[in-house]
């Protein structure tokens, strides 16, 4: 791979609440090429929005580093750093009811971002938010709406211009279509692959619909408790899962086919995700899994190249040396 | 005959200025031992549509203008027979989308399972206390006599759904209703749930009505489909039917809408345009007109009609008419 455009290198984030120490991101490496589409997926609770708020500067990181086209990116950010990456970095938040402020319109929440990291005059903006508007389908009547007087997918748009008028590089999906009906989602997702496109996108779609991120992304990483299990093409991820989670994952993900759905196997999972504030000392999927060795209650397997895999699948499991 | 026959539903609401129309005759049914699934996009009146039945309609702003539903063959709509039994949580019962908030949080588990066996069935406390235990056990909480004197925050999402199935079959409902019953919950856990169902069912024999926007949850449990769009069930049939043979646009374009995972296909999604119709001021014809690929002009003007397109399965759609000009096979070729 040529230069990665994002560069996690044992990023760790832990919050403290109390005497307790809830470690929701722990030692995750993970590059992003440019114009790739990397699908982030896990259970809630997984640390999958920790993870791109952190990103972002949003959370402050506990150690670890994040490049960015290769410079590092601050430990704190302080006024002038945002302002400085804001323009290259960008997220789609989850709920379109609470992310847009009830009291700006939507050209207004559209052209702030302009008004705030470019020197364009009040005109220039007015243009690009009326090009926007239209760009994400929605009309330039839309202008002096309020927020409440729009549709969910109509939101969700809205947020979508927001993060990219700025034509910023790295953007980060946090689960931008789990509160939409179907016929809206891929409605959205399908902008945002043409999106994608035209403004040579990278993007980290955060989402727990696994056959939504199969089709979105080019890559799939998927996260337990804080940590990647597995890292992989998409496709070959998830037709043919390697790491225990991944295949319970998978094969709770049910599909719309009545045959399929017929002839699987029931894929026994046995209790829930775990707390993150006491992490098991081993494998932490070790106390779910139906393969666990001695070994894996003892040693957190790394997450590492497996052999006799062309596809540079990256797996944390005992079961592949 | 079908345990439970709900036929020509109509729901409406008074809000401000008006009535929303939200159920607009809705018919559909289910045998003993047999899953129903009712999809549809939110707002489309599924959830009205059962607590009707339930007699959960709040009135006002709600009010039920017409239609029926019979459990074994008597008129039980509004929650009562009509001598006035109850069948709210005896015969038929109901699980809801979002366990956190549909439990009292100042009730120990094992006291709201205990409920309604001392309410309905007459048991004493401890009898009750001990039978919510067997409950708990039953639908597999580890652990299940220290957990039956714990309070809800103390469980986690996926055991609060399971202890509020375990509270709907403690009087042996031949109906569970199910709302989204595990919309809130991670694919695993959702797993795990869906099978405990299942597994129920095949114990008690009960009938499921399970309401879901999810094909793929359609998929994996129920026997029967019904497909509701703007108020209304626009297609009924088998699983089968509702999957290999769509006969209505709207379940035409909803699968489209999702990706599938077959090996090797490259599908591309094809979004639905538009947005379903406002109910307070409903559209004259088929609520799906403005958004279909398909529609004529009888389509915005008259609402059309259940035609049969197979056995047992029905689409509310002009296009099986006899005289419809473009033959209703081209869908499936679409």
């Amino acid at each position: 791979m040529s230069q990665p455009l994002i560069d996690i290198r044992n990023l760790t984030k832990h919050f403290q609440r109390g005497h307790q120490k809830i470690r929701a991101v722990d030692d995750v490496s993970l590059s992003i090429g440019i114009g790739e589409i990397v699908g982030l997926v896990g259970e809630s609770g997984s640390g999958k929005s920790t993870l791109g708020r952190t990103l972002l500067g949003l959370d402050r990181k506990t150690s670890g580093e994040i490049f960015f086209k290769g410079s590092a990116l601050p430990t704190v950010y302080r006024t002038g750093d945002f302002r400085r990456y804001a323009r290259s970095m960008q997220m789609i938040f989850q709920d379109p009811y609470s992310s847009l402020n009830p009291r700006m319109t939507a050209g207004e929440i559209i052209g702030e971002a302009l008004r705030l990291h470019s020197d364009f005059n009040k005109a220039d903006i007015a243009t690009r938010v009326e090009e926007w508007l239209v760009k994400v389908g929605l009309s330039i009547d839309h202008w002096g709406r309020y927020p409440h007087e729009f549709s969910g997918g109509q939101r969700q748009r809205i947020g979508i211009a927001r993060a990219l008028i700025l034509e910023p590089e790295f953007v980060v999906c946090d689960e931008p279509i789990s509160a939409l009906d179907v016929s809206v989602q891929a409605q959205v997702v399908d902008l945002l692959a043409e999106l994608k496109r035209s403004l040579s996108l990278t993007l980290l779609f955060i989402a727990h619909d696994l056959s939504m991120v199969r089709y979105v992304s080019d890559r799939m990483a998927v996260m337990y408790l804080g940590s990647l299990v597995e890292v992989g093409r998409s496709d070959r991820v998830f037709f043919d899962p390697k790491h225990p989670y991944t295949r319970l994952l998978i094969g709770s993900n049910p599909e719309p086919d009545p045959e399929q759905e017929r002839s699987r196997e029931r894929v026994s999972s046995i209790g829930e995700i775990p707390s993150q504030v006491d992490i098991p000392a081993g494998c932490r999927f070790a106390n779910r899994c139906p393969h666990a060795m001695d070994v894996c209650h003892q040693v957190n397997p790394a997450l590492q190249v497996v052999n006799a895999e062309a596809d540079e699948r990256l797996i944390a499991c005992h079961l592949y040396p | 005959m079908a345990l439970l026959e709900v036929s020509d539903l109509h729901v409406e609401f008074e809000v401000h200025g008006g009535w929303v129309q939200a159920v607009r005759g809705a018919s559909f049914n289910v045998n003993e031992g047999e899953t129903l699934a009712i999809v549809g996009e939110s707002g489309c009146g599924k959830t009205v549509s059962v607590q009707s039945i339930m007699g959960l309609i709040q009135t006002p702003p709600g009010r039920i203008t017409r239609g029926t539903a019979k459990l074994r063959g008597q008129n039980i709509l509004g929650g009562q027979t009509a001598d006035g039994r109850e069948i709210r949580g005896v015969d038929i019962a109901m699980i809801f989308q979002d366990p956190m908030s549909s439990l009292n949080p100042t009730m120990t588990i094992g006291a709201q399972i205990a409920e309604p066996l001392i309410v309905h069935r007459g048991y004493s406390y401890r009898d009750a206390m001990r039978r919510a235990q067997e409950l708990l056990e039953m639908t597999l909480i580890p652990d299940a006599a220290s957990r039956a004197k714990e309070y809800p925050f103390e469980f986690s999402g996926g055991m609060l759904q399971r202890a509020m199935i375990a509270m709907a079959i403690a009087c042996e409902p031949s109906v569970l209703i199910a709302d989204e019953p595990t919309t809130a919950l991670d694919v695993t856990i959702q797993s795990q749930i869906l099978d405990l169902l299942v597994d129920l069912q095949g114990k008690n024999n009960m009938a499921i009505v399970l309401i879901t926007h999810d094909l793929g949850v359609v998929a994996k449990i129920a026997n029967d489909v019904a497909v509701m769009y703007a108020g209304e069930i626009v297609e009924h049939g088998s699983a089968d039917d509702i999957f290999y043979r769509s006969a209505h646009p709207y379940t035409v374009g909803l699968k489209s809408a999702m990706p599938t995972n077959r090996p090797g296909s490259e599908q591309r999604l094809a979004p639905i345009a538009g947005v379903p119709p406002d109910l307070f001021d409903a559209p004259p014809g088929c609520g799906y007109a403005p958004r279909c690929p398909y529609a004529m002009d009888v389509c915005e003007s008259t609402p059309p009609l259940d035609f049969g397109v197979g056995h047992e399965h029905q689409s509310r759609c002009w296009l099986h008419h006899e005289d419809c000009p473009q033959p209703a096979a081209e869908i499936h070729r679409a």
